[in-house]
C-alpha cells in the first residue's frame, strides 16, 4: 500500500509538470491580448510598450521558464516567509507570479477568493451530500415506489435544467419581483452580529440552493444505482436469512459497501469545488474563484489563468490518487502490488 | 479660452451653495456598481475605463475637462493661455501655476516635485504607462518654482492640454512612488492598489476585481466636502444586472455603462425608483471599409497596402460603398440599439459642436432604390440567386464585429438591408478581449482587418479630436512591417487628407481649426472610408436619492464626486 | 452540465459489470418498454425531434427575417412564441435552433464516445498504456475550456471554412471542442469494466487461440462494454447540448446569425421582464431534450443490466 502511495506520488510529479507546460502552450497559444480592453483611444505604441513591460511579447520558452521557476520557488518561498514572518536572503530579487490586470501577486488574489468559493460552492456541495444520501438509500430501498418515482423525476429535472436557467430564474423572482433576496453578493460584509449573519444567509441562499440541488441530484442518482447494485447481492440475502434486522442489514452492511463508490466520487468532485462554479458565480456575482479565473481568461491575464489551471491540475491528480487510495482502504478485496 | 473662466466661476458659485449645512461625511455610504470591476488604482497602469474612474475618486490632475468640454482647473490655479502668459508665443511650452493650499491625505504638502516625478513616472519607456501618448513630444518637464511647473515641448504645439490633465492623467505623490519608477512599476502592488491622493476620498480597502472601499479624505481642501463618507465600488456581473440593481431593486447609487436595450431601460426606468442618465462624447459606432485585398490566398500580402497597389476587389469603387451607406437605416439603428442614449449621425467627428459638420445629413434617410441604381451603374448584375456578380466575382462580404448583443442586432439588420441590394453577407463575432487585442498570431483582430468591412466604436481622447484624425493618415496605416499596430485599420490614403491634417497642426486661431477639422470628417465620410451609424452617448444610472451627480464624457464621470449628497 | 466536474451519475466508476450473455435487441427492448420513465422520455425525444425537423414544413417562416414594426410582440395566432426585439418569429427561431442544439448534441456525443471508448479500452487492456492514458485524461479534465475553444477557432477556423464552407466549419469546430473536453469520464468507466472483463475466461480462452490483441478487443471486450457506452452516450448528448448553451451564454460558439437554443436563451436573459416567453421556451426546450435523454438513458441502463433483466 505504502510503495503503492509513494510510486503514484513519484509518477504525479513529472506528470504534473508536462501538464503545466502543455496548459501554459494552450494559453500562450490563445489568441487575445492583455492590452485589449484598454480605451480605444490608447495608441498602439502606447499597447505595445506595455505588452513589453508585462513580459507578453518575451518568447514562449522564457515566459514558460519564468513561470515556472516563480511557480515552483518563489511562491513556496513567499508563503513560508509570510507564514513564518522570517525573511529569507534574496527576498527583494524574488519576483513573484504577477496577474496582468492587477499587477499583483497571483496567490494574493487566490487567498482573497478562496472564502467566498470554500463558503459557497463548498456549502452547496456538502448540503448536495447530505441531501443526496439518504435521499438516494431510501429511492433504492423502496424502488419504483412513489417516493422513488417523485425522487426520480426531481433529481432528472436537477441535472437536466442547467443551472443558468434555474439561476436567472431565481433572481427574478426572489431578487426583483419579491425583493426577499439581494441579487448582489456583497464580499465586504463581515458576520459579526444577528443582523449580519442574517444578511449573510441570505445572500448566500440563491447561489447554494442552485448548486445543491444540481449536485444532490446528480449523486443521489448515483447513491440510488450502487444501493440498488448491492441490496441484491448475496452477502444481504445472507444476512438477511441470518435473521438479522432489516435496519441492520440496509444501514449496516449494504449501505456500508455501497458508499464505497460513493466517497471516492466524492473525492474526486472535490477539486471542483476550488475552482468555483463559473456561470453560478457570474450570475449571482460571487466573487469567487471561478469569477477570478473566467475574467482572466478574458483579459488575457495568462500568469493568472495558468496559476489557477494548473492549481486545479494538481488538485485533480492528488484527489485521483486519494480516491484510489481510500478504494482500497475501504474495500478490501482491492489489493494494491 | 474664456468659456474656461466662466465654467470654473459657476461651478464656484455651485460649490458655495451647497457649503452652507455642510459638514464632511453628514450622508453616510454611497454604492457605485461596476460591471467590469476596479483591476487597479493606478491609472497609468490600467487595464481599462473602470481603473482610471475608480482612481479618479483619489487622484486628481492639475486640470479637468468640464461638461461643456472646456477647462477647469483642479491642482492649477488657473488654465495657462497665451493671454495669460502660461504658454508661450512659439507654442513650444506651457507653465502650470500649482495652487500651494493642498495636502496629500497623509498631510504632507503638495508641490511642483510630485509634477515632475509624474512625467518621469509616466516617460520612462520599461514602466508600461498607458498614458504615455499624454506626454508625446515633450523636451523635459521642470519645477520653475515650488508651486511652478514649465512643461517644453519639442514641436509647436497648439493644444498642450494633455500631459497632467483629466482623469487619464492625475498627479501621483512622489514620496509614495519614488521607488516605483521604471521596471519596478509592476511590482509596486501595495502602491498601485493604494495611492495616496489629493483627492475627497481615500482608498480603505480594496480586493482588485471585485470592490474597492474609500473613506472622506479628512484633509480635502474643501473642509465641507464630500457629503459621503464612504464610497463602495462594486464590480462584476452584466450591464443588464447592474442596470437592474440600481433602478429596480435599489441595491446601489449607481451603475456605469448601461449598454443594454433600449426597452429593456425604459421598463426598468419605470420602476420609479431611478433614472438614467447620459452625456454625448465623440463616440460613434462606426463601420469601416477595407480598402485592400484580404483574400486570403494571397499569403503574405493579404491585407497589405503595398503603395494602394493590392485595393480591394469590390469595395475600392467609390459607387460600391456610396450604395453600401445608402442601404443602411440609422434610424431604426439608433431605435433598437439605443433609444434616447444615442443620435443619428453622418459625421465621424460629431461633438463638440463646433466640429460637427452638417454636409452629410442626406446619409440619414435610407435609399434602397439609389443604392440599388448605384451598384447597377457600377457594373453590378444580379445573378439567378439574387445576389450581384462582376466580372464572374460574386458580391459578397465578410462582416465582422467583437460578441457584443447590440452589435450583433445590427449586424443582423444590417445584413437584411445588404441582401435587399443583392449583397450575399457572412457575419462574424469575435470576443472582445481577441478582437480589440493585438495579438500578432490572431487572424481576428481589429488591427489585421482580414475582412471586409468591420464594426465598432471610437472615439477622441477628450476634446483632443486633432491626434484623433491622424489615425486616417497614410503614414498610419497598418500593415505587417508595423505589426498590424497602425490605425489607420482602413489601409485608407489620400495626400489631401494628409496636407491638411499637417496644416491642423500649425493652426492656433480656433475657428479656423474648426473648419479644417470639419473639411477632414466630410473628406472621410464623402469618401465612404467610414460608414458613421450612430452618436452614442455613454449612459450610467442613477438612484433617485443621489444628488449633485453631473455625467460627462470628456473626463471621468465621477470628476465632481466631491459635490455629490444625499437627497430625499 | 457538470459544473463540478462530478463523473455522471449513472455510469461513475460503477463496479464492473459485464454481460455475460449477450441479450437479443428484442429483450432489451421488452425490458426498456416496462420503464415508464424512459417510454415517456423517448416519446417526448422523438416528438422534439420530429417537430424540429418537420418544423420548417409546417411553420414556413424564415427565422433570420426581421420586421422592426413587430418589435417585442407577445404571443398571438399569427405569432404563436411572439417575436424578438428584431420583430424575428421565435416559433421560426427556436425550431433552426433546436435542429442546430440537436445536430451540435449528436455530433459532440459521438466524438466524445468514439474517444472515451477507444482511450479506455487501449488503457485498459495494455497495462504499459494504462498510466500515460489516464495521466492524459487527468490533463484534459484540468484544461480550462475557452482557451483551448479560442486556440482551436484561431488554428482551424480558416482552413475549414475554406474546406467546408463557414457555416459547416464552425459547426465542425464546435463539435470537436465539445467532443474534446468531454470524453473523460467515459474514458475512466470503459477502463474500469475492461480492466474486469480483461480477466475472464473467454478472454483468455480467445488469447490462448492466438487471437490477435485488435480482434480480441473488437470483438470480445467491446460488446461487453456496451452497456456503459450506451448510457454514456445518452448523458453525453445532453451534456453537449448544455455546453453548447453554456458556451452561447458566455457569448463564444456559433455567429450571431445561427440560432442555437442556448443562444436564444442568452440573447433573450435581458428582455425577461418584457418578453419572457423568449427565455422560457428554449429553457424548457434544453431541458425537456436533456430531461427525456437521461430517463432514456436510465431505461436503457436497466435494460442492459443482466442482473436487474427479468426482474419487475
Amino acid at each position: 500500500m505504502l510503495r503503492y502511495l509513494a510510486r503514484r506520488l513519484l509518477v504525479a510529479i513529472p506528470t504534473l509538470l508536462a501538464i503545466s507546460f502543455i496548459i501554459f502552450a494552450v494559453l500562450d497559444l490563445a489568441p487575445g491580448d492583455p492590452t485589449g480592453n484598454l480605451p480605444l483611444t490608447i495608441p498602439a505604441e502606447v499597447r505595445e510598450q506595455v505588452r513589453r513591460s508585462l513580459g507578453a511579447d518575451d518568447p514562449f520558452l522564457i515566459k514558460y521558464a519564468k513561470w515556472a521557476r516563480q511557480f515552483f520557488v518563489y511562491e513556496p518561498i513567499s508563503l513560508f516567509e509570510n507564514a513564518t514572518g522570517l525573511a529569507l536572503p534574496g527576498k527583494e530579487n524574488r519576483l513573484r507570479i504577477l496577474s496582468w490586470q492587477t499587477r499583483s501577486p497571483v496567490s494574493d488574489l487566490i487567498v482573497q477568493r478562496l472564502p467566498q468559493t470554500l463558503w459557497v460552492v463548498g456549502l452547496a456541495y456538502l448540503l448536495g451530500i447530505v441531501i443526496a444520501i439518504p435521499v438516494g438509500v431510501y429511492s433504492a430501498y423502496r424502488q419504483y415506489s412513489v417516493f422513488d418515482q417523485i425522487g426520480t423525476l426531481v433529481s432528472m429535472i436537477g441535472f437536466s435544467v442547467p443551472t443558468f436557467f434555474t439561476g436567472l430564474l431565481a433572481i427574478i423572482i426572489f431578487s426583483v419581483q419579491l425583493k426577499w433576496l439581494p441579487s448582489i453578493y456583497d464580499t465586504t460584509l463581515v458576520v459579526r452580529d444577528w443582523p449580519s449573519f442574517v444578511q449573510q444567509v441570505k445572500q448566500m441562499i440563491m447561489p447554494v440552493t442552485v448548486l445543491a440541488f444540481f449536485n444532490a441530484s446528480q449523486l443521489s442518482r448515483f447513491m440510488r444505482s450502487t444501493m440498488l447494485d448491492n441490496l441484491h447481492q448475496d452477502y444481504a440475502r445472507t444476512a438477511r436469512s441470518k435473521g438479522l434486522k432489516e435496519s441492520v442489514v440496509v444501514l449496516q452492511h449494504v449501505l456500508r459497501n455501497s458508499l464505497i463508490p460513493v466517497v471516492t466520487l466524492i473525492a474526486l468532485g472535490i477539486p471542483g469545488v476550488f475552482t468555483g462554479a463559473i456561470i453560478t458565480e457570474q450570475i449571482f456575482r460571487v466573487n469567487g474563484l471561478g469569477d477570478l479565473l473566467i475574467r482572466g481568461i478574458y483579459n488575457s491575464d495568462i500568469p493568472l489563468v495558468q496559476t489557477i489551471t494548473f492549481m486545479f491540475a494538481v488538485l485533480i491528480v492528488f484527489f485521483n490518487i486519494l480516491a484510489d487510495v481510500a478504494y482500497g482502504f475501504l474495500d478490501p478485496r482491492i489489493r494494491y502490488d | 479660452m474664456k468659456f474656461v473662466r466662466t465654467t470654473t466661476l459657476v461651478v464656484g458659485l455651485l460649490a458655495l451653495m451647497g457649503a452652507s449645512l455642510a459638514q464632511q461625511g453628514r450622508d453616510g455610504t454611497v454604492t457605485l456598481l461596476y460591471w467590469q470591476a476596479v483591476s487597479i488604482l493606478n491609472p497609468y497602469l490600467s487595464g481599462g475605463t473602470k481603473d482610471i474612474y475608480g482612481s479618479s475618486i483619489v487622484l486628481e490632475p492639475l486640470a479637468r475637462y468640464a461638461p461643456d468640454g472646456s477647462f477647469i482647473p483642479y491642482l492649477a490655479t488657473e488654465i495657462p493661455t497665451q493671454e495669460n502668459g502660461g504658454i508661450s508665443d512659439d507654442l513650444r511650452s506651457i507653465t502650470w501655476t500649482l495652487r500651494d493650499d493642498v495636502v496629500w491625505s497623509d498631510g504632507t504638502p503638495f508641490t511642483s516635485a510630485d509634477v515632475v516625478f509624474t512625467g518621469a513616472y509616466c516617460m520612462s519607456d520599461e514602466a508600461g504607462c498607458t498614458a504615455r501618448n499624454f506626454f508625446s513630444d515633450i523636451e523635459s518637464i521642470e519645477a520653475t518654482g515650488d508651486h511652478a511647473v514649465t512643461i517644453t515641448f519639442t514641436v509647436a504645439k497648439p493644444f498642450p492640454y494633455a500631459a497632467f490633465v483629466s482623469a487619464e492623467s492625475p498627479i501621483l505623490q512622489k514620496a509614495q512612488f519614488e521607488n516605483c519608477l521604471g521596471v519596478r512599476a509592476q511590482e509596486c502592488a501595495a502602491e498601485n492598489f493604494g495611492p495616496i491622493g489629493t483627492g475627497p476620498f481615500m482608498v480603505s480597502d480594496f480586493r482588485p476585481n471585485d470592490v474597492v472601499t474609500y473613506e472622506a479624505n479628512p484633509l480635502f481642501r474643501e473642509a465641507d466636502k464630500p457629503a459621503f463618507q464612504t464610497v463602495i465600488l462594486k464590480g462584476g456581473g452584466d450591464a443588464a444586472s447592474a442596470a437592474r440593481a440600481v433602478l429596480e431593486t435599489g441595491e446601489a447609487d449607481w451603475a456605469w455603462n448601461l449598454q443594454v436595450a433600449p426597452e429593456v431601460l425604459a421598463r426598468m426606468e419605470a420602476a420609479g425608483i431611478g433614472q438614467l442618465t447620459s452625456s454625448f462624447g465623440t463616440s460613434v459606432e462606426r463601420v469601416l471599409v477595407n480598402f485592400t485585398n484580404v483574400d486570403a490566398s494571397l499569403g503574405n500580402d493579404r491585407g497589405e497596402y503595398m503603395g494602394g497597389d493590392n485595393p480591394h476587389p469590390i469595395l475600392s469603387d467609390l459607387r460600391v460603398r456610396q450604395a453600401l451607406s445608402k442601404a443602411i437605416d440609422r434610424e431604426i439603428l439608433v431605435e433598437i440599439g439605443y433609444g434616447p442614449t444615442g443620435a443619428t449621425t453622418c459625421n465621424i467627428i460629431p461633438a463638440p459642436e463646433i466640429y460637427a459638420s452638417t454636409a452629410n445629413d442626406d446619409c440619414l434617410v435610407q435609399d434602397i432604390e439609389e443604392a440599388n441604381r448605384l451598384l447597377d451603374e457600377a457594373g453590378w448584375e444580379r445573378g439567378a440567386d439574387g445576389v450581384r456578380a462582376k466580372d464572374g466575382r460574386r458580391f459578397s462580404l465578410l462582416f465582422q464585429t467583437s460578441t457584443n448583443a447590440v452589435r450583433q442586432d445590427f449586424q443582423a439588420l444590417i445584413k437584411e438591408w445588404w441582401e435587399e441590394l443583392g449583397v450575399e453577407v457572412e457575419l462574424r463575432n469575435i470576443d472582445a478581449g481577441v478582437f480589440f487585442g493585438n495579438d500578432p498570431s490572431s487572424p481576428d483582430t481589429y488591427g489585421k482587418f482580414w475582412t471586409d468591412v468591420q464594426m465598432f466604436t471610437s472615439s477622441a481622447a477628450g476634446t483632443d479630436v486633432e491626434s484623433y484624425a491622424n489615425r486616417w493618415t497614410c503614414a498610419e496605416i497598418s500593415g505587417r512591417a508595423n505589426q498590424w499596430l497602425g490605425n489607420n485599420q482602413h489601409r485608407w490614403c489620400n495626400t489631401d487628407y494628409d496636407a491638411l491634417r499637417q496644416e491642423l497642426a500649425q493652426t492656433v486661431d480656433i475657428d479656423a481649426r474648426a473648419e479644417l477639422i470639419k473639411t477632414l470628417n466630410d473628406m472621410l465620410v464623402q469618401d465612404v472610408a467610414v460608414m458613421p451609424l450612430v452618436h452614442r452617448a455613454d449612459v450610467s444610472a442613477r438612484s433617485n436619492t443621489l444628488m449633485g451627480t453631473h455625467k460627462q464624457s470628456w473626463d471621468s464621470e465621477l470628476w465632481n464626486i466631491a459635490d455629490w449628497y444625499r437627497g430625499q | 452540465m457538470t459544473e463540478l466536474g462530478l463523473p455522471n451519475p449513472d455510469t461513475g466508476l460503477q463496479a464492473p459489470v459485464a454481460a455475460s450473455k449477450r441479450s437479443s435487441a428484442a429483450e432489451i427492448w421488452h425490458q426498456f418498454s416496462r420503464h415508464k420513465g424512459a417510454v415517456v422520455g423517448m416519446i417526448v425525444f422523438v416528438t422534439i425531434v420530429a417537430v424540429v425537423l418537420l418544423g420548417p414544413y409546417l411553420y414556413p417562416v424564415k427565422a433570420s427575417e426581421t420586421n422592426v414594426r413587430a418589435r417585442n410582440q407577445g404571443p398571438s395566432i399569427e405569432r404563436p412564441f411572439g417575436t424578438d426585439n428584431l420583430g424575428r418569429d421565435l416559433l421560426a427561431q427556436n425550431l433552426a435552433g433546436g435542429r442546430v442544439s440537436l445536430a451540435v448534441g449528436v455530433a459532440a456525443m459521438l466524438i466524445s464516445i468514439v474517444l472515451g471508448t477507444v482511450i479506455g479500452q487501449l488503457a485498459g487492456y495494455y497495462p504499459r498504456l494504462d498510466g500515460p492514458l489516464m495521466r492524459l485524461t487527468d490533463l484534459f479534465l484540468a484544461l480550462p475550456i475557452l482557451p483551448l475553444l479560442l486556440v482551436i477557432i484561431m488554428l482551424f477556423r480558416e482552413p475549414l471554412r475554406a474546406s467546408f464552407g463557414p457555416q459547416t466549419g464552425i459547426f465542425l469546430l464546435i463539435v470537436s471542442v465539445i467532443g474534446l473536453t468531454s470524453w473523460m469520464n467515459t474514458a475512466r468507466v470503459v477502463r474500469g469494466d475492461v480492466l474486469a472483463v480483461k480477466e475472464r475466461e473467454f478472454v483468455t480462452a480467445a488469447d490462448a487461440l492466438g487471437s490477435g490483441n485488435n480482434r480480441i478487443m473488437l470483438f470480445h471486450i467491446l460488446p461487453n462494454v456496451m452497456s456503459p457506452i450506451l448510457v454514456s452516450a445518452s448523458l453525453g448528448m445532453a451534456g453537449a447540448i448544455i455546453t453548447e448553451s453554456a458556451l452561447s451564454f458566455l457569448g463564444l460558439g456559433f455567429p450571431s446569425d445561427v440560432p442555437t437554443w442556448g443562444r436564444l436563451l442568452f440573447d433573450g436573459k435581458d428582455y425577461l421582464s418584457i418578453t419572457p416567453m423568449r427565455v422560457v421556451w428554449p429553457g424548457l426546450f434544453i431541458s425537456l431534450t436533456v430531461l427525456s435523454i437521461n430517463f432514456m438513458g436510465d431505461g436503457l441502463r436497466d435494460a442492459l443490466d443482466p442482473r436487474l433483466r427479468g426482474r419487475t
